[in-house]
């Protein structure tokens, strides 16, 4: 495999057109940083949202559960794309009816694309992960909560002392491939106007009308980030002892 | 929010999606036509490289290995959007290429037709690992059973392996379905016309950007609300006769 890969990257390097580069290159850190924290803004803020939504269809109430439970099918049911054009197009046609918000001071950052991308990305994460954390806060033995209660814990203090660590750290290695996952969806930011990695290998094509060059570049950037993001979960992962029987 | 506008709304949301011309339900049920007719092809045509890359990886040789092990590596580790595009140039260029090396005039290859390659190509990896997994839950000594009773290795994959581990794989497949479905919302990016791109261009033309984003929603729910109902009826039939988890296992 490693022959192979080398054999590509050096026919990559030798025939195909690198000229473009130079002129872009001061462009694409600047871009691959707007990906970057694109994806670690919305994991955050997504499992902010995740933890309450598992916790709510793993023990919550009828009246709490259901609304969780249709949430995360709709999240899960329809395309980020999708979701992405009705929160920009959809929202961002109607708030400039309002006079009130036009002259408000959050006018200026609803002008603007990233808050609906980031939007709509936080809320697809928590769909998918609030659907992880359910399985996750099932998964925790009843044996430790009964421990937790019988030492005598108010509630909120065993759920953030035993409750809600055991569920991440039994979820923590599907919310590493998750992110990955939710790393190789941000290119679809792009699609309104929101300039990372992917959109400038777009104007590059537009702008030189080489196709594949940038393309492959971009696929690259793409695994290296996927291999980074890969090796920090499993140092996370390594930093939570575990005992297995 | 949604009060205030929803007396314009309601008036004009039947009217916009009504069926014929003025309104533009013909064109989204179109659009859903097309995104299940792909989404057909593509999982097919993924479950056929899937099946041929699953045993490939499990019985070929160190070559046939490692290139398939290139393939999943390289399609799992990159966007699909970014998969996507790469693949529609070179299936396009690849087919005219060949068409005039063959003395042929060049065509433009139809929407359908690439959308079901390039995202075929794509299923097709992450099916090979779903696959791949679940041969491997077949328990070995029933492929050795069957060798012994000189099965040819053909006859053994259809007879043994395959109806084994379908129970294995159906809900692996069922997801890898459900992803398929919502990424050829991806090719409206290319410019094809399916739901997504349909409902965009509705939008765009009536500028009642929400009731069609809205509608468009409610289709794809449906969608996946149905398959999720034909994949339980399947995972059913596929587990008829085995014996339930509780009371002890095997």
């Amino acid at each position: 495999m490693a022959v192979l890969a080398v054999a590509i990257v050096l026919w990559c390097a030798v025939k195909l057109n690198w000229s473009w580069l130079p002129d872009y290159l001061p462009l694409i850190p600047l871009a691959i940083w707007r990906t970057i924290w694109l994806t670690v803004l919305s994991m955050s803020f997504g499992m902010m949202l995740a933890i309450p939504l598992g916790l709510a269809q793993a023990a919550g109430p009828w009246y709490l559960s259901t609304p969780a439970r249709i949430y995360c099918s709709i999240i899960r049911g329809t395309p980020l794309l999708l979701q992405l054009w009705l929160l920009y197009y959809g929202l961002g046609s109607l708030f400039p009816q309002f006079p009130w918000i036009r002259e408000s001071w959050m006018w200026p950052i609803l002008r603007q694309a990233w808050p609906y991308a980031l939007l709509a990305l936080t809320l697809s994460v928590a769909g998918y992960e609030g659907e992880v954390m359910r399985g996750a806060f099932k998964g925790v033995p009843g044996g430790q909560l009964e421990a937790a209660r019988a030492m005598g814990m108010p509630r909120s203090k065993s759920f953030f002392r035993i409750w809600l660590p055991q569920a991440l750290h039994r979820a923590l290695p599907t919310i590493g491939g998750e992110t990955v996952l939710q790393m190789k969806s941000t290119p679809l930011v792009a699609t309104i106007t929101v300039v990372d990695i992917y959109s400038l290998s777009k104007r590059v094509t537009q702008d030189t009308f080489i196709v594949y060059e940038p393309l492959l570049l971009l696929a690259v950037v793409y695994m290296i980030m996927a291999g980074l993001l890969v090796l920090f979960f499993r140092w996370l992962e390594s930093r939570v002892p575990s005992r297995t029987a | 929010m949604l009060g205030l506008i929803a007396p314009t709304a309601a008036a004009s949301a039947f009217d916009l999606l009504a069926w014929s011309p003025p309104g533009w339900g013909a064109t989204l049920v179109a659009g859903l036509w097309n995104t299940i007719l792909i989404a057909f092809g593509a999982y097919g045509l993924g479950l056929l490289i899937g099946t041929l890359g699953a045993f490939g990886k499990l019985y070929g040789g160190p070559i046939t290995k490692d290139l398939l092990g290139v393939y999943t590596t390289l399609v799992r580790a990159v966007p699909e959007l970014v998969l996507i595009l790469i693949l529609y140039y070179l299936v396009t260029d690849a087919v005219n290429q060949i068409l005039v090396f063959n003395g042929y005039e060049r065509i433009q290859l139809s929407g359908v037709a690439a959308g079901i390659a390039v995202l075929g190509i794509v299923q097709g990896a992450y099916s090979t690992e779903v696959l791949r997994g679940a041969i491997q839950s077949v328990p070995a000594g029933q492929i050795e059973a069957a060798r012994a009773m000189g099965m040819p290795p053909l006859l053994l994959a259809r007879r043994v392996t395959l109806p084994l581990m379908t129970a294995a794989a159906v809900p692996g497949l069922a997801n890898l379905w459900l992803t398929c479905t919502k990424d050829t919302a991806l090719l409206a990016v290319v410019g094809f016309i399916e739901l997504t791109k349909a409902t965009s261009l509705a939008a765009a033309t009536t500028k009642s950007f929400l009731i069609f984003y809205l509608a468009a929603g409610v289709l794809y729910l449906i969608l996946s609300l149905l398959s999720g109902v034909v994949f339980g009826r399947i995972e059913r039939w596929a587990r008829r006769g085995q014996r339930p988890m509780a009371g002890g296992g095997m």
